[in-house]
């Protein structure tokens, strides 16, 4: 009795095993080869050094991230795991640590690095292993000309930059410009562009000084602005220069219009400026104001949801950083969800990936734009008694 | 012989003085209003530069040895400042008391844990322990107040004071003041207390001075003391204009240490002729030629006048501390 009904059930067994199988294999036609335990993404951000105010909030928004994903089930049921190494803001180091997790770890991405330096270094990597690179720097070279392997989240120093000679030409309406910029390589790229692009938006560039990123005191520079026709100075550096010079300006009694590069959106310039920081006017994500968002529309949403977990993980406001990170984190798992366990595809996905809503804006991909986002996603951002304000714009 | 050298050390003082002077006064009457602010600016820089490299002169003339942690002195000051005046909330006085003291101490603690276990060791050695001591330094400094620069308010405000169509912060008048009075400090201790006159005599010649009684261990000690108290206090009266940070020390202590080669390693005047001279410079320099050739010019100048000069511009075979 016993072995006759085991023989009946073998077959059964086996028919079911077979129909299960070839429904896991070609099922849909289009399923994904998944990974045994879990996707394996790599992470180089610079977590202590001279970057670690960008790659710390960048790190806590990916583990948050990660939180959020596998508790939802993961990507179709398989988990999602970031290894994030430390680059201490040191380009070698970069390099070593995207080569580590590639040839140790079999990461099928790497997100990274925080600044552009880092990225660079790690970009021949991630080509040469065919690899996909998610950075969160903002260098117009990473991208320019565009590396197959490279792709980017944060807005670039190009679109702030037409953002500022908009707002020049379209808000302010002035034709004569002075510059002064960091002598550092941030400084000096955006000096460079500006003083490029600035002739197409009937713009002259009457002046231009700079200074050392540890100067005290910037009044011969600006003395020297001050005899020339500038009708508005815009500044390319980050703290704390930036704020040096909107004390220096109010001490010398200047008050042309002080325009700043993104490098100063953070509370730490109004900190730093104090009373002087006040009419600063300088381009950002819209992330920084969610009211300048539409509301009820999908990015609004987003950035919302985002800043509540944030705040409620890490008890801490979202910055810009924070948004690259977690954009970075979005587009690799969004591609990942069609690519499956193949490091080639996920590239081919990410390059496809349309519309898709992150924090820092809406992201749209393909093989001649690796940067996603573009200049609509900025806003200007102006300094009123020590808070943001959306500049109007017209 | 040494008459006549201190003869022609002081004709060197005057002659320095007078030209920096002259320089000052062709500035203004070739670009009046920006000339003054300019010299205003160059002033409250060069006065900072002269406190630290006064620093450095104390120590080398007690020490031969050069202190490549005299920036980070200043650094400390200044990051000590913010955590008793602006996070503590400590009246200003009391705060500059309670960092120099600190600062101090370290410097006296350095000396006793490190310098003086060095003694028979070569002069290069101890060079380059202080080069890790300020490495070291930075990177506790940067743990424990993170890389952020940080912002302490001015001593009385910010109104600038307006003369004459320069305008100048009035923590710049608290620069000045300061300097001079640490200057006159350091020349009365130098010339006028025992101690003093026996930390020239251990300059001068060490082995006489001890045969005479005078402790070359003691000397170096206090000399560390006094070179962090003044960098500490460096450090903490510029805080409010340039903002204190972990890594502004690296760039004050060259700055420092250029301005104490150009007046004369080893020499107080020197020191303060030196500091003035390079503030006052770099400014103009920003100011007259593309300002991107500021620290390049300015110290191009220095490099012509050690040429011309290899003492310095007041400096002595000796380096006796005067």
């Amino acid at each position: 009795m016993l072995l006759r009904r085991f023989r009946v059930g073998t077959p059964v067994v086996l028919l079911a095993l077979f129909v299960a199988l070839s429904l896991t294999a070609f099922g849909c036609g289009t399923q994904v080869q998944k990974p045994k335990d879990f996707y394996k993404i790599g992470g180089v951000l610079s977590t202590s050094g001279p970057a670690a105010p960008l790659g710390q909030p960048e790190q806590r928004s990916l583990m948050l991230f990660e939180e959020q994903i596998n508790a939802k089930g993961g990507i179709d049921g398989v988990k999602v795991k970031f290894i994030i190494e430390d680059d201490e803001s040191d380009p070698a180091k970069a390099a070593v640590a995207i080569n580590k997790l590639i040839k140790q770890e079999n990461v099928l991405a790497v997100i990274g690095s925080s600044s552009t330096g880092a990225t660079l270094a790690m970009a021949p990597v991630a080509s040469k292993e065919k690899i996909t690179q998610v950075c969160c720097a903002a260098g117009t070279k990473i991208t320019q000309p565009v590396n197959e392997w490279v792709f980017r989240t944060p807005p670039t120093d190009s679109m702030a930059i037409t953002k500022v000679l908009q707002y020049l030409k379209n808000t302010l309406k002035v034709t004569e410009i002075a510059i002064l910029h960091d002598s550092n390589a941030f400084g000096t790229g955006g000096a460079d562009e500006l003083q490029s692009k600035a002739p197409g938006y009937g713009i002259q560039v009457v002046a231009r000084e700079q200074y050392g990123s540890t100067d005290t005191d910037m009044t011969a520079q600006l003395t020297k602005i001050k005899q020339t026709p500038a009708q508005a100075l815009v500044v390319w550096g980050t703290n704390p220069g930036p704020a040096s010079i909107a004390k220096n300006m109010q001490q010398l009694g200047m008050t042309i219009p002080y325009i700043g590069s993104h490098g100063i959106a953070s509370k730490k310039f109004i900190e730093l400026g104090g009373p002087a920081a006040n009419g600063v006017v300088f381009p950002a994500g819209r992330l920084l104001i969610p009211s300048s968002i539409p509301a009820g529309s999908e990015w609004r949403k987003a950035v919302d949801e985002f800043s509540a977990a944030y705040k409620k993980k890490y008890g801490m406001d979202i910055d810009t950083y924070a948004a690259h990170g977690w954009d970075a984190g979005l587009i690799i798992t969004d591609a990942l969800k069609r690519a499956g366990n193949d490091p080639i595809k996920l590239r081919d996905e990410i390059e496809k990936t349309s519309k898709l809503v992150g924090i820092d804006g809406i992201y749209t991909y393909s093989p001649t734009n690796h940067d996603g986002l573009n200049v609509s996603d900025l806003i200007m951002i102006k300094i009123v008694n020590g808070a943001w304000t959306e500049a109007k714009s017209s | 012989m040494l008459d006549t050298y201190d003869k022609s050390r002081k004709k060197m003082l005057f002659g320095s003085a007078a030209l920096l002077t002259l320089v000052l006064v062709v500035i203004l009457a070739v670009k009046g209003s920006t000339g003054l602010q300019w010299i205003a600016s160059g002033l409250t820089v060069g006065s900072i530069y002269a406190l630290v490299a006064m620093g450095f002169s104390v120590i080398y003339s007690s020490t031969r040895v050069i202190n490549f942690a005299q920036g980070e002195f200043s650094m400390l000051g200044g990051m000590l400042m913010y955590t008793f005046a602006s996070s503590a909330g400590l009246p200003v006085p009391l705060a500059f008391i309670i960092s120099v003291v600190i600062v101090s101490l370290l410097g006296a603690g350095f000396e006793r844990l490190a310098v003086r276990r060095l003694r028979d060791s070569s002069v290069i050695t101890v060079i380059i322990v202080t080069i890790g001591f300020s490495i070291f330094l930075r990177a506790v400094a940067k743990w424990i107040w993170g890389s952020e620069p940080v912002k302490i308010a001015a001593f009385s405000g910010e109104k600038p004071v307006r003369f004459l169509g320069a305008a100048v912060v009035p923590q710049s008048f608290w620069v000045f003041g300061f300097t001079a009075l640490a200057v006159l400090l350091a020349f009365l201790f130098f010339n006028r207390t025992l101690i003093g006159k026996g930390m020239r005599a251990v300059a001068a010649n060490p082995d006489a001075a001890s045969l005479v009684g005078v402790s070359t261990s003691t000397s170096s000690l206090i000399a560390w003391t006094v070179a962090a108290a003044l960098g500490a206090a460096a450090g903490i009266i510029i805080a409010p204009i340039r903002f204190a940070a972990y890594n502004v020390g690296t760039m004050l202590g060259l700055k420092g240490f250029a301005a104490a080669i150009l007046g004369g390693l080893g020499s107080a005047p020197g020191a303060v002729v030196g500091g003035l001279t390079l503030g006052v410079l770099e400014t103009i320099t920003a100011g007259v030629f593309p300002s991107g050739y500021k620290d390049a010019l300015a110290f191009l100048i220095l490099i012509l006048v050690l040429l011309a000069w290899p003492q310095g511009l007041l400096g002595r075979r000796q380096d006796v501390m005067t």
